[in-house]
């Protein structure tokens, strides 16, 4: 019985975390290259309505998850420009595309909301793996391809940060900028390709709402998970399976807390996710040893050579 | 001139080479070359063209007028990757290394031949046999910011040989050594010259570059001005080349009060990363005194100018200021007991670049009459006293509005100066103050801080030229680890004195660990 | 061949800088032009109309001021914060506390007629700060980012504000919908003739911007915010109070917006009501107009009305014109996008290379 409440507990938390995992390692893949991208939000919201929208016209949410991608690493190009190209403010320029993003993401969902997606995407098992006691019924049936995808991308994107020449140059980029040019790394086309695949993963995320979570759109639908992708990307140490398991907790978190329904109103019941978040932010402000070898040294700075 | 051995073609020959910057000519008509087995010194002081020749030379800026040859042919250097390709390397002033990544990591970021897969694999064998066959030892899997100066400068020649370099380019390397380090990084030298390998050495220390090069080439404002044989140069004669007319400091007077105006007891303290920086300083200033503090860069120096001037409250220990105890006090309380502090960073801390010249002036002083009154600034007064201060320091400044930032690097140290003399404060802490200035604003700020010790303050020079301590200062107290190695009579030491000072505590602390 | 290279600008005129203001508000004027062709409505005749019916127009304009009003409180204290490198993304959340508050004191608290909008706003003021106060202690105490503390905070103001109006404080009088009882008579706020122009409150903005202009550029305190903006470490060596500064600072900032929800509640509403009708996104807005503004509290004036043109605009749009409501959000955003991307004009310009050293193909602007 309590075994059954911990792998419940565990597969809901994941349902419900995968969008933030997802958003959260989009964050983690920007941050190390050094550019803070707080247009998350937008980023996700801008994939939920492409991809519903498309997936709705064609019929396939395989269509409407790559539109979502496709959009995510467009405007995280977007973002790239404007904060090593321009040298832009990189907080205003995220903000900016959130705020943007929620305005358009509304502007074009507008005729499609309340219609429910017609071939939404489909819960499946992982063959094998769904047998493991335990760990299979916990985080390998019953879920989204997106959800066991974003676990394999966890584990991808650590291996590639860890243990890969790619890996090396972009934590490189986001620790010393002059040491990787001076390596003869390019700073500007690391930044590019690390934003725009940031974008692109947040745009899964956000697609994961509209196509599989929750088949459909409404406005808003992100609801501030963006934001709360970039708390957990802090939260985790800005290391990519360490979001997985602060995602899940917070999943856990949240899922629990449904068990309190009958006691607690439940529009307190859905604030619990944001005060949570300035929790976990708190919690690791506190073990400040590990905080100051946390975050990417160059993070929130561009480069411009000659310039120190 | 003769080249040294005429069947060679030089590694580098650089020609005719111009650099401008709005207002300013970086390099005028530059030449010279370097022969394989030659260490090849490049002296002048900070603002000669040193800087932007290097930046040039690996590819980092283009000249607007030359030619560069290696090896007899002519190239374009656009970028440090083709420098690198070309076979130059560069240990530049300031370490380029990522802090948080291993020696490995950091060293296989720039190789041609590094795996995709695990990028560090085999390479620590290869930064072991490298490490013995020049003596560079270095352990491939410490994290950088583990590492003193020295081994990351290690780290560094070590990533531009395994690059391949036939042409190393070393930017003021001393700057950050003890002088024994020093000492082995002229053997480090050596082994590569044996090997045919050019260096060329960057500096602005005479008895050094005598030292280590075969040939020196002199720089004054963007111009050779003379190239002669390390065995024909005297200190004296680089001396002269290197700064034009300059008369050495005016001798020095007895010390003049004998009272005590700055004490520390066993002061403890803990550096930005709450690290132990400072570890049971004491020393005492007297009033009409200079005391020098010399040390190799970050042995606790920048801390102990923080807790002087009241920026960092010391963990333990005790500091008085006139037999006052002021150990818990900050930087407004002190500045009121008459500490004043010259910054080293004059663009960060010691100035807001981005205020008026005049608003800079009162950086401060603003709380207090007749500044302020009631919480209202007098702009007025403040006015008055920007108008005083920028005549009486000979300030170049269009107007007292003018941002500070538009100011050249001299004229922020006269306006910092301005500010922090005006009051007579009774103890003048200076961190480093005529880094980076021409000659005449550092022998104005020399002035003044003689001018301030025969008033009968109490000053605090830090400073990494140790020159200029001899200079200027009665006493030098020479750091270490944290720690008071010493503190030596200024008339009486001498540098090998000093250096096995500065060096002292840190072996001995290398033997415990 | 255009010889032409980017040269950093050391000091950009307050002229040049105004000019980009405007330019970037053009272009996205230009944008919602096109969105305007796209949704089948001819360009120059929506904007016609819409300054026919908002500028031209008495009861339009006093729409305009009106939706102004939280723009100009909040937007003011935002210029406060973002001048000491604190960035309040909040502002949403504190005119969500002072509009609770506001509601608290007049629904519950017996409080003597005259005295019940002064205190009103008095307690909108202290909940707005009390809502500033959280995430700027934690940012000066533990390094915690403001960013995301003040934007969660946001989120649970809503929720606050949902569960009150579903629940305790839910209108006895009042049947399907969610929102609190109507306040008494005295606890309104008086408005300028049969328009909605809550006029305390817009007083109560201008005297604010008026106020921190003056702080800023004639006292002790304005001149410690201006250093600790410009630059922190100068500020930590001229002995500035980091911790009690910042934190009164924010506290000011959030309570300006405080001061906003209760202009909502008390002058428009009369009762608490459904958060996202208390504030259409004024709070985020606010950003925008403290941006525009480049740090200037009277230039909020301005800007804070431009915005209020886009506000009043979207009901023009929507009503005359049958354009979507998410009209005025767009351009928001447009607005934004198109600040951020005109920023380095106001950091490099354009200059014609010497002849001389036209030969090398450097990028000026990496010097």
């Amino acid at each position: 019985m309590e075994i059954e409440l911990l792998t419940g507990t565990t597969a809901r938390a994941l349902a419900f975390s995968t969008p933030l995992i997802w958003a959260a390692m989009g964050e983690i893949y920007a941050e190390r290259s050094g550019v803070v991208n707080l247009g998350v939000e937008g980023m996700m919201i801008l994939g939920a309505v492409t991809g519903f929208i498309v997936a709705q016209s064609s019929g396939s949410p395989w269509l409407g998850l790559l539109a979502a991608a496709t959009v995510g690493f467009s405007v995280g190009l977007f973002h790239a420009f404007a904060a090593v190209t321009l040298r832009a403010n990189q907080y205003v320029s995220g903000l900016a595309i959130t705020i943007f993003g929620l305005g358009l993401s509304g502007l074009l969902g507008r005729d499609w909301v309340g219609r429910p997606l017609s071939d939404s995407m489909e819960v499946l098992d992982v063959p094998l793996l769904s047998d493991i006691p335990l760990l299979g019924p916990a985080l390998f049936s019953g879920q989204y391809l997106l959800a066991y995808l974003a676990l394999l991308a966890a584990v991808v994107l650590w291996f590639v940060l860890h243990h890969t020449r790619q890996g090396l140059v972009l934590r490189t980029v986001g620790e010393s900028p002059a040491a990787a040019d001076t390596a003869g790394v390019s700073v500007t086309l690391t930044r590019y390709l690390a934003v725009g695949t940031g974008g692109l993963m947040a745009g899964i995320g956000g697609a994961y709402l509209s196509l599989a979570y929750r088949p459909s759109w409404g406005e808003g639908m992100t609801n501030g998970m963006g934001w709360i992708a970039l708390a957990l990307a802090i939260f985790a140490l800005w290391d990519p399976l360490r979001a997985v398991g602060a995602g899940l907790l917070f999943g856990a978190f949240f899922t629990l807390s449904f068990r309190l329904q009958d006691r607690f109103p439940p529009e307190l019941l859905t604030m619990l996710p944001y005060v949570f978040t300035i929790f976990a932010l708190v919690l690791t402000a506190l073990g400040r040893g590990r905080r100051a070898f946390g975050a990417p040294e160059a993070l929130g700075h561009s480069y411009s050579r000659g310039e120190r | 001139m003769r080249p040294p051995a005429p069947s060679n073609i030089p590694i580098l020959s650089i020609r005719g080479i111009h650099k401008r910057f709005p207002g300013v000519v970086a390099n005028d008509d530059v030449g010279f070359e370097v022969y394989p087995g030659e260490v090849h010194a490049l002296l002048g002081e900070n603002g000669a063209g040193k800087t932007t020749l290097i930046s040039i030379l690996y590819g980092l800026q283009q000249p607007d007028e030359g030619q560069i040859l290696l090896e007899g042919r002519p190239v374009r250097l656009q970028n440090p990757r083709q420098a690198k390709a070309y076979g130059i390397g560069l240990v530049a002033q300031h370490f380029h290394l990522a802090r948080r990544h291993t020696v490995a990591e950091n060293i296989a970021l720039g190789l041609p031949d590094t795996p995709f897969l695990r990028p560090t694999r085999k390479l620590e064998q290869r930064i072991h046999e490298l490490g013995e066959h020049y003596g560079l030892d270095v352990d491939p899997t410490a994290r950088v910011w583990q590492l003193s100066p020295g081994e990351q400068q290690r780290v560094e020649i070590m990533k531009a040989l395994l690059q391949g370099a036939r042409l190393l380019i070393l930017d003021e390397p001393t700057s950050v050594l003890t002088p024994q380090e020093a000492q082995r990084l002229l053997k480090v030298l050596d082994q590569m010259t044996s090997e045919g390998k050019g260096v060329i050495f960057i500096s602005h220390k005479l008895n050094e570059v005598i030292r280590a090069a075969k040939r020196i080439t002199v720089l004054r404002k963007g111009r050779v001005v003379g190239r002669l044989d390390a065995a024909e140069a005297t200190a004296a004669g680089l001396a002269r080349l290197m700064v034009g007319d300059f008369e050495p400091p005016r001798s020095k007077k007895t010390p003049g009060g004998e009272r005590s105006v700055a004490r520390l007891e066993k002061v403890f303290s803990r550096n930005h990363r709450g690290l132990p920086a400072l570890r049971g300083v004491s020393f005492d200033i007297r009033g009409g005194e200079i005391l020098g503090v010399a040390g190799v860069a970050g042995n606790g120096q920048a801390e102990l100018v923080e807790v002087v001037s009241g920026l960092r409250r010391p963990d333990r220990g005790h500091f008085t200021i006139m037999e006052r105890d002021v150990t818990e006090l900050g930087v407004r309380a002190l500045l009121d007991r008459g500490v004043a502090l010259i910054p080293e960073d004059r663009n960060h801390m010691g100035t807001v670049p981005a205020m008026s010249v005049a608003e800079n002036l009162v950086l401060r002083q603003y709380r207090k009459p007749p500044y302020a009154r009631a919480g209202l600034i007098d702009w007025r007064a403040v006015a008055g006293f920007a108008k005083q201060s920028i005549a009486r320091y000979e300030i170049a400044t269009p107007d007292q509005s003018t941002r500070a930032r538009l100011l050249s690097g001299g004229n922020v140290q006269k306006l910092i100066l301005a500010r922090e003399l005006a009051g007579e404060p009774k103890l003048v802490v200076a961190a480093h103050p005529t880094y980076g200035l021409d000659v005449g604003a550092a022998a104005l700020t020399h002035d003044l801080l003689l001018s301030q010790r025969e008033r009968g303050a109490a000053v605090l020079l830090v400073s990494e030229d140790l020159d200029e301590l001899l200079a200027l200062a009665d006493r030098i107290l020479v750091m270490s680890q944290g720690q008071v190695a010493g503190i030596v009579e200024a008339a009486s030491a001498d540098r090998e004195q000093i250096g096995l000072l500065m060096a002292g505590t840190n072996e001995a602390a290398g033997a415990v660990a | 061949m255009l010889n032409l290279r980017f040269v950093r600008h050391p000091d950009p005129s307050p002229v040049l800088v105004f000019a980009v203001s405007l330019g970037a508000i053009a272009g996205s004027l230009l944008v919602t032009a096109v969105l305007f062709a796209l949704h089948g409505v001819a360009p120059l005749a929506a904007y016609t109309t819409i300054i026919e019916r908002t500028i031209l127009d008495g009861r339009g304009f006093s729409e305009v001021v009106r939706k102004s009003i939280p723009l100009l409180l909040a937007g003011v204290g935002l210029v406060l914060a973002f001048r000491a490198r604190f960035w309040n993304i909040g502002a949403e959340g504190q005119i969500l506390a002072g509009a609770v508050a506001a509601s608290g004191v007049a629904l519950f608290v017996p409080v003597p007629a005259p005295l019940m909008v002064p205190a009103m706003f008095l307690a909108g003021f202290l909940a707005g700060a009390a809502w500033g106060f959280v995430p700027a202690i934690l940012k000066v105490r533990l390094g915690v980012n403001e960013i995301i503390t003040t934007l969660m905070l946001n989120y649970i103001a809503l929720y606050v504000v949902r569960w009150l109006i579903n629940g305790p404080w839910r209108g006895t009088s009042v049947t399907g919908f969610s929102y609190s009882d109507r306040f008494a008579e005295y606890a309104w706020l008086p408005t300028v003739g049969t328009t909605r122009l809550h006029w305390p409150t817009l007083l109560l903005g201008l005297g604010l911007a008026l106020l921190l202009a003056f702080v800023l550029s004639r006292t002790r305190l304005g001149f410690e915010i201006r250093m600790m903006g410009e630059s922190p470490e100068a500020a930590r060596y001229a002995g500035v109070n980091f911790l009690w500064t910042t934190v009164a600072l924010v506290c000011v900032s959030a309570g300006a917006a405080g001061l906003a929800g209760v202009g909502e509640v008390a002058g428009i509403h009369r009762r608490l009501i459904e958060p996202n009708s208390i504030s259409l996104g004024y709070g985020y807005t606010a950003i925008i107009v403290a941006l525009l503004a480049r740090g200037n509290p009277l230039a909020v004036i301005a800007t804070a009305l431009f915005m209020g043109l886009v506000f009043a605009a979207g009901d023009i749009m929507k009503v005359s014109l049958r354009l979507p409501s998410q009209m005025p959000s767009v351009i928001n955003g447009l607005v934004l996008l198109f600040l951020v991307c005109s920023e380095p004009l106001l950091r490099y310009r354009l200059a014609r290379r010497t002849l001389k050293s036209s030969q090398s193909a450097e990028g000026g602007a990496t010097g």
